[in-house]
């Protein structure tokens, strides 16, 4: 297919005299590095292209007012792949991830729930608002890693083809077969029951207070135009504690130096390998002739030919911006069309001139180093969910709040302190029109207000604001309505059905090209797992050795 | 040993004798103890972990931490012959070693046997400090027969010591005004005026030396006890603002591994303290002739060594990076994957959550070093038993090793 498979590294055109590269990656988020470096590896002269004149994506750090780095858009870790991670060598290459200590959660009258790293005393904290529900949570947290331990082992294999007949869908088929049939008939039943119903449903089997299910049923909206309420978000609460950081299931860790350090790894790994990265190059179009994909046209007028293209777009851009309709198969223009990928959050990143304190908090030096997830309560939230609908940012919204400077010395000025809110829910389109600079500001405002009411004197400590509407997240970072998983992570669209159905291996309707990010499977995340299974199947193509290492599981 | 370890009720305590020692730090470090993990060190209790051993691993990965290291043994040997006499004792020439240096080193027995590794530090012409992880007063004095200008004073109660390691480091002692700190490099020492102690006798009571054991950049702070307080705290108010934490011996355990470091107890027994004669080891056994000076004058155990050198050490250390994440703590390492034929064991094993792989130290027949090493690993999940074969492949630097743990001046952070 495609590329003769005896050329090695460069070669020229001879008809034009131009570069002709093995591969162009569009986006160098860190999906598209991860693809990248993994074809680098094989020996294919790779090269990625960034609208940009930063790399990373949505897995980034930025000075935005000096002496402060902001992880602008993801915020933590716990998804990214292990055996990536060595086998890329990303510590050599400045990576270090931390894993962050307990967070705290606080209820609508003033009411927290501390979550505390050791298991005893998180037990007793929770005994405190309810002994039912502290030895309830043991029940949860055993029933939730059975379930993210089949999910898990699909995260680094390529999905079968439900309707093809080759052997290698069927034999992935019955893989996954086997491993569902193994949980035994009642829980397949449970476990169908868990990919349709809601986050608060879920809950209301383990826990009487509503605080804990509020905190539980925050996992479960994050990043998705849903509610608590709206069925499908306990999928989504399994894949917020599918992760893991060394081994410890459902730990989130923080990436010293912010999550950029992820990014500029693997690309420090890429460049290593041989492989190019050109910035504040945006692609206008993918270049197809002969229904294959022969190269990318810039922003800037600049044709570059390769062997194959693999887009790092979500798949609504890729094929409805950078694609000419009539190079389409019939069909898939609409299907990109319709790809469910709502903008649902905003991110409001603030600079602190010191650690501030929140009402109901002990003193405690270790719990300030975790998050703080303002919930409220399920009414709280699901009314939240109802501005959304109505096409307004939620007026009481759900806020998850990590002060990644408390732990980690580089980005901040010693004392001083950042503060990164993911805020739930902002709609890309809202109902009275256009998003303006006024109306951003108006949401931040919304947020710094929320926090104040639960930290007295929080504005006072504000040096500097970087407000995120997914106007925003969309115009800088491309992700389509700024959704952050680029695609929602519900049934019709996870595993074969992602990104659409019959395309899910990461071949495109083009011959020669590919897609490699998050409108893939696995899905949403900082876990490499998309760039790299892509990856695989791209050498597979090309009849090259695999250079993608399996995944490293806990579960055996 | 003095009024800091008296409990109230000695008197009445019939258990006096029985319970631990307490160091100079013990207030400070006994209230950041939360979990109550105690550990003994010399017979003084010794933090284990104080709040999370992996947070605190990460505190020295990350920003800053302290270990008590005042339970390690600190002599004195001073006088004219003092050179002399720890140079016929110990494998390294310090007839070498310049004025406010440190080095790392070892001793052995006659037979060549180690009996400790420890470090010297030269603070004045004629004056020595060696510390060391077990009492060697004993084999001390031992050595020192026949040197008559000497002194050997056991200062292991009379010094208060606390290791600093981590990247914000440096900056936290440059910000508690101990000026130059940053021009200190690796295996220096340097003295600072600290405290109200009052001028005259000793207008630099702070000695500070540009070393540690966790293979990262870091420091070891020496006092004299009445100070050893108002140090901590000096510490602690400036170095909140850079993520300071105390850790115990499951932190230090991790970072040493990391760093490719030998624990007395896991990597070697100490000769005098081994039974059978073949259960302890030589300098060679555990990669370390580089710390074996063969021009200089005669030392202890120099003949016996000189003959393992020729012949080469039946085991060696070394460095295992092996597949999978499951610790190989206790395996036994083959030369085959259906483990048939055992070429050695693994001494210290684990995780490495910073370098994300699973590294081990090992003692390996030295012969077997050319061909494949593979390690059976027991492992348990649910109360089930399982185990694995797994491939291992020889490191030879450092599992972590980064640069700024010799860079001078070190980076801020």
């Amino acid at each position: 297919m495609g590329l003769d498979t005896t050329q090695r590294g460069r070669y020229w055109d001879n008809d034009t005299a131009m570069k002709t590269y093995d591969a162009i990656i569009i986006g160098a988020g860190h999906n598209g590095l991860t693809n990248a470096a993994y074809l680098a590896k094989a020996g294919l002269d790779v090269l990625v292209v960034e609208k940009n004149d930063y790399i990373g994506g949505a897995s980034v750090s930025r000075e935005m007012q000096e002496g402060w780095i902001y992880s602008s858009c993801s915020y933590v870790c716990s998804m990214m792949r292990q055996t990536i991670h060595r086998d890329l060598n990303l510590t050599r290459h400045g990576l270090v991830l931390v894993p962050y200590l307990g967070t705290v959660s606080y209820g609508d009258r003033g009411e927290t729930l501390i979550s505390y790293t050791s298991e005893e005393v998180n037990y007793n904290a929770l005994r405190r608002h309810s002994p039912h529900d502290a030895d309830a949570m043991f029940r949860l947290h055993t029933d939730l890693a059975r379930y993210a331990q089949l999910i898990r082992k699909t995260l680094l294999r390529t999905p079968p083809d439900p309707t093809s007949f080759r052997p290698r869908d069927i034999k992935e088929l019955l893989w996954l077969a086997k491993e569902f049939w193994a949980l035994g008939e009642k829980e397949l039943y449970e476990y169908i029951r868990f990919f349709t119903m809601s986050a608060a449903d879920f809950l209301e089997d383990y826990f009487e207070t509503d605080l804990i299910k509020a905190a539980m049923a925050s996992a479960g909206i994050i990043g998705t135009a849903l509610g608590v309420q709206s069925p499908g978000s306990a999928y989504i609460l399994l894949h917020h504690v599918m992760g893991d950081v060394d081994g410890n299931i459902g730990a989130w860790g923080l990436a010293r130096g912010g999550m950029g350090a992820i990014s500029n790894s693997i690309a420090g790994a890429l460049k290593e390998l041989g492989g190019e990265v050109r910035t504040n190059a945006g692609v206008e179009q993918i270049l197809v002739k002969n229904r294959k994909a022969v190269g990318v046209v810039l922003e800037n007028g600049d044709e570059l030919t390769a062997g194959i293209v693999v887009s790092n777009l979500d798949a609504k851009r890729t094929f409805t911006q950078c694609m000419d309709k009539n190079d389409l198969p019939e069909g898939i223009y609409e299907k990109a069309k319709n790809f469910k990928i709502r903008g649902s959050s905003g991110k409001v990143n603030i600079a602190l001139s010191a650690m501030p304190k929140f009402t109901g908090v002990p003193d405690n030096r270790y719990v300030d180093r975790g998050g703080h997830n303002f919930v409220g309560s399920l009414e709280t939230m699901e009314r939240a969910y109802d501005c959304w609908k109505h096409g307004r940012w939620s007026d009481d919204p759900f806020i998850e709040a990590v002060i990644p400077s408390a732990w980690d010395p580089t980005v901040a000025p010693p004392g001083k302190h950042w503060m990164s809110n993911f805020v739930q829910y902002c709609p890309s389109k809202l109902a009275d029109g256009p998003w303006t600079p006024e109306k951003r500001d108006q949401f931040g405002q919304t947020v710094i207000d929320k926090i104040e009411r639960y930290s007295p004197g929080f504005k006072d400590l504000i040096v500097h604001m970087e407000i995120r509407t997914p106007h925003e997240i969309e115009a800088e970072i491309g992700l389509t309505e700024g959704n952050i998983f680029q695609g929602e992570l519900t049934i019709d669209q996870l595993l074969f059905n992602r990104p659409f159905p019959g395309y899910a291996q990461y071949r495109m309707p083009i011959k020669n090209m590919y897609m490699c990010g998050s409108s893939t499977h696995p899905g949403g995340g900082v876990s490499s797992a998309c760039g790299a299974n892509a990856a695989r199947e791209i050498l597979m193509d090309l009849k090259r050795g695999n250079t993608v290492p399996e995944d490293d599981c806990y579960d055996e | 040993m003095n009024t800091v370890n008296r409990a109230d009720n000695e008197a009445i305590d019939p258990y006096a004798e029985e319970r631990l020692k307490r160091t100079y730090f013990y207030p400070r470090a006994a209230a950041l103890n939360i979990r109550d993990a105690w550990f003994v060190w010399n017979g003084y209790k010794f933090a284990d972990c104080y709040y999370d051993a992996e947070y605190e691993y990460f505190c020295v990965r990350n920003s800053c931490a302290t270990y008590d290291i005042c339970p390690m043994q600190k002599y004195i040997v001073s006088g004219a012959d003092a050179e002399t006499m720890l140079n016929r004792m110990v494998t390294r020439d310090i007839s070498k070693l310049n004025l406010n240096r440190v080095t790392y080193l070892c001793w052995c027995t006659d037979a060549g046997r180690m009996v400790d590794d420890g470090t010297i530090f030269k603070l004045g012409a004629d004056k020595f400090m060696l510390t060391c992880g077990s009492p060697s007063l004993a084999w001390l004095r031992k050595s020192a027969f026949g040197f008559e200008n000497l002194s050997i004073v056991d200062m292991s109660d009379k010094i208060a010591a606390l290791a600093f390691q981590g990247p914000t480091t440096c900056e936290v002692l440059k910000q508690m005004g101990l000026d130059g700190i940053d021009t200190l490099k690796p295996f220096n020492i340097m003295h600072f005026p600290f405290g109200d102690s009052g001028a005259g006798s000793d207008d630099k009571p702070l000695m500070v030396s540009r070393t540690g054991f966790t293979g990262d950049l870091g420091y070891e702070l020496w006092i004299k006890p009445e100070l050893a307080l108002q140090l901590w705290d000096a510490l602690y108010a400036t170095g909140e603002n850079y993520g300071i934490q105390p850790f115990g011996e499951v932190a230090t355990n991790m970072a040493r591994l990391e760093a490719g470091f030998i624990m007395p107890g896991m990597e070697f027994n100490e000769a005098l303290k081994t039974i059978h004669f073949q259960h302890d080891h030589s300098p060679f056994e555990l990669g370390l002739s580089w710390l074996l000076d063969f021009k200089k004058p005669h030392f202890n155990g120099r003949l016996a060594l000189l003959k393992e050198r020729d012949a080469g050490p039946e085991y060696t250390l070394v460095k295992l990076d092996i597949e999978g994440n499951k610790p190989a703590e206790e395996s036994h390492l083959y030369s085959d994957k259906g483990c048939n034929h055992e070429i050695g064991y693994v001494t210290s094993a684990m995780w490495s959550p910073v370098v994300k792989a699973n590294i081990a130290l090992a003692m390996v027949k030295t012969k077997a070093l050319k061909g494949d090493i593979w390690a059976e690993i027991y492992y348990g999940k649910e109360l089930r038993h399982n185990s694995k074969q797994v491939k291992c492949t020889l490191k030879q630097q450092p599992f972590w090793a980064p640069a700024r743990r010799r860079a001078t001046p070190p980076p801020a952070y």
